[in-house]
C-alpha cells in the first residue's frame, strides 16, 4: 500500500535528532510536526521569522501578529525567538538549520528539484524554497513518487523549472526511501506491501536495488 | 517637524512626495505586519506605474491587493503571489510584470541597499531561472550569483510601538521584511499602533533606531488573518 501525507510525516519524523532545529515546508512537511518521537527536543525554524514554532492557537489565543511561512496562525514554544526576514535567511544560508523537509513536483538523479512553477499553469513563486534549497545540507523531499496516471516524478532529468541544482540526497515518497548519488537513485527502503518491482516501474531515473530491500517500519 | 521629531499628522503627509513611476518597498509577510493604511493611501492617491517591492502582494481586497484593480503596479519584486485572482489575471495578460526574487535574496536585497552595499553573491538560485543573466563566480569550489541590492524611492513600514525620534519596536512575526524595509527607502515612512515619548524605549529593546526613520503616524489597523487556524481549547497541551 503506498503511504498516506501522516505516513510519509510520520516516517520523516523518524529521521529527526534531539537538539535538531529543522524548517518544514507546506503541505506534508508540516504534519511532521505531528509526529515528533517522545522524549526528544525538536526548535521548528519558520522562514518568515520564528524559531520555535509551536501548535495552532486557541481561538482565544488567536493573534494576527503571529503566524508561520503558511500564513497560518501558530503559537510559540518556551525559549522561541523572533527575529527579521534577513536574519531568518542567515540561519538558513548559513547552514545553521538541521534538517530542511519540503514538497516537490520533481527530483532527478542529479539531486536537482522542481518544485515552485508549471510554466503557462501555476505561477506563484519560489517563496524560501531555493534558499532553502541552497543553503541546507541534510534535506529530505516528499512527494509521490508519480502522477495519478503512472508518470515518474522521479526522473533523468527535471523537465519543469528547477529551484535548486544538484542539493538533493534524500527523497520519501508514498512508495519508498530513496538516496541519490553519483547520479544515481538507491532505493533504500519500501512502503509497507509494495514490492521493488512496483517501485522500479514507477522511477524514471536509474534505480539501484543493492539485496533485499527492508519496509519501513512504523 | 523639529529636529528629531518624525511624527506626521496625517497619511497625506506622510506620503508627500509619492509620485508616479517610484518604486516602493513594503514591509510585511502575507498580511501579517503590512502597512495597511499607507498602502490604502497610495490607492486613494491613485499613483500610478508603481515598482513595488514586496514579499507578496497582498489579496483581492486587502493589502497591496488594493493596488491591482486601478492598475497602479506596474512591476512587482515578490518571492511569492498566490492567493490573488486579480494579479494572476494581470500577470498572465502581461499587463503587470513579476520579477519573482527568492524570499532570502529579496530579504538580502533590501538589507544590501540600506546599507549601502550595492551588490552580493548567493548559492540561492544557481542553476535555477533566476540566475539568468547573472554573474556567476566560483568561490572554493562553489558556484555563486551576483545579486543587486534595491533601493526605494520610499518604504513603507508597519512597526508596533515607536518614540517620537521614530525608534522603532516590532511585535512577534509581524517583523519580517519591516525593519529591512527600514533601512532601504530614500523617504522611509512607518505607521505605528503606538507612540510614546522619547526615553521611554529601552535603548537595548529598539529593533530599528531613528536614523532610518523619515517620517512616522500612528494609525489604527485591521490585522486581517489570512489563514486562520485554530485547535479546539479542550485539548490543552503544553506550548
Amino acid at each position: 500500500m503506498a503511504l498516506s501525507r501522516e505516513q510519509i510525516a510520520q516516517r520523516v519524523a523518524q529521521e529527526l535528532q534531539d537538539g535538531f532545529y529543522v524548517n518544514l515546508g507546506i503541505g506534508i512537511p508540516t504534519l511532521v510536526a505531528n509526529f515528533i518521537p517522545k522524549g526528544i527536543d525538536v526548535m521548528l525554524q519558520s522562514e518568515n521569522g520564528l524559531l520555535g514554532m509551536g501548535q495552532f492557537p486557541t481561538e482565544d489565543d488567536i493573534d494576527a501578529d503571529l503566524i508561520n511561512a503558511g500564513k497560518q496562525t501558530v503559537t510559540m514554544v518556551a525559549g522561541a525567538s523572533v527575529f527579521d526576514s534577513a536574519a531568518s535567511f542567515a540561519m538558513i544560508r548559513g547552514g545553521h538549520v538541521d534538517l530542511t523537509v519540503l514538497g516537490a513536483f520533481e527530483v532527478d538523479v542529479n539531486g536537482n528539484i522542481a518544485s515552485y512553477m508549471i510554466p503557462g499553469k501555476l505561477i506563484k513563486g519560489m517563496g524560501g524554497a531555493m534558499d532553502l534549497v541552497a543553503g541546507a545540507d541534510n534535506i529530505i523531499v516528499t512527494m509521490t513518487h508519480a502522477s495519478k496516471h503512472g508518470v515518474s516524478k522521479l526522473l533523468n532529468s527535471c523537465s519543469l523549472p528547477l529551484t535548486g541544482k544538484g542539493c538533493i540526497k534524500k527523497v520519501l515518497t508514498d512508495l519508498a526511501f530513496i538516496e541519490i548519488k553519483d547520479g544515481k537513485f538507491y532505493l533504500l527502503e519500501r512502503a509497507p506491501g509494495v514490492s521493488v518491482a512496483e517501485i522500479i516501474t514507477l522511477t524514471e531515473g536509474e534505480l539501484v536495488v543493492n539485496g533485499d530491500i527492508p519496509e519501513m517500519q512504523f | 517637524m523639529a529636529g528629531f521629531d518624525k511624527v506626521v499628522s496625517s497619511y497625506e503627509e506622510a506620503l508627500a512626495g509619492l509620485t508616479d513611476n517610484m518604486t516602493v518597498i513594503a514591509g510585511g509577510f502575507g498580511l501579517c505586519g503590512i502597512p495597511e493604511n499607507l498602502i490604502a493611501e497610495i490607492k486613494r492617491k491613485n499613483i500610478k506605474g508603481l515598482t513595488l517591492v514586496s514579499n507578496n502582494c497582498g489579496v483581492d481586497n486587502f493589502g497591496l491587493g488594493l493596488l491591482l484593480p486601478g492598475r497602479q503596479i506596474k512591476k512587482i519584486i515578490a518571492s511569492y503571489v498566490g492567493e490573488n485572482a486579480e494579479f494572476e489575471r494581470q500577470m498572465m495578460s502581461g499587463e503587470l510584470e513579476v520579477e519573482l526574487t527568492p524570499q532570502g535574496t529579496l530579504a538580502e536585497k533590501m538589507r544590501a541597499g540600506g546599507a549601502g552595499i550595492p551588490a552580493f553573491f548567493t548559492a540561492t538560485g544557481v542553476g535555477t531561472p533566476v540566475a539568468e543573466g547573472k554573474e556567476e563566480r566560483n568561490f572554493n569550489g562553489r558556484d555563486y550569483i551576483l545579486e543587486k541590492a534595491i533601493v526605494g524611492d520610499f518604504a513603507i513600514v508597519k512597526a508596533w510601538k515607536a518614540d517620537r525620534y521614530g525608534n522603532l519596536v516590532f511585535r512577534k512575526t509581524a517583523r519580517n521584511f519591516n525593519p529591512l524595509a527600514a533601512t532601504a527607502g530614500k523617504i522611509t515612512v512607518v505607521e505605528v499602533e503606538e507612540i510614546v515619548a522619547v526615553g521611554e524605549l529601552d535603548p537595548d529593546q529598539i529593533h530599528t533606531p531613528g536614523i532610518y526613520v523619515n517620517r512616522l503616524i500612528l494609525g489604527g489597523f485591521e490585522k486581517r488573518i489570512e489563514q486562520r487556524t485554530v485547535r479546539p481549547s479542550s485539548s490543552v497541551k503544553g506550548e
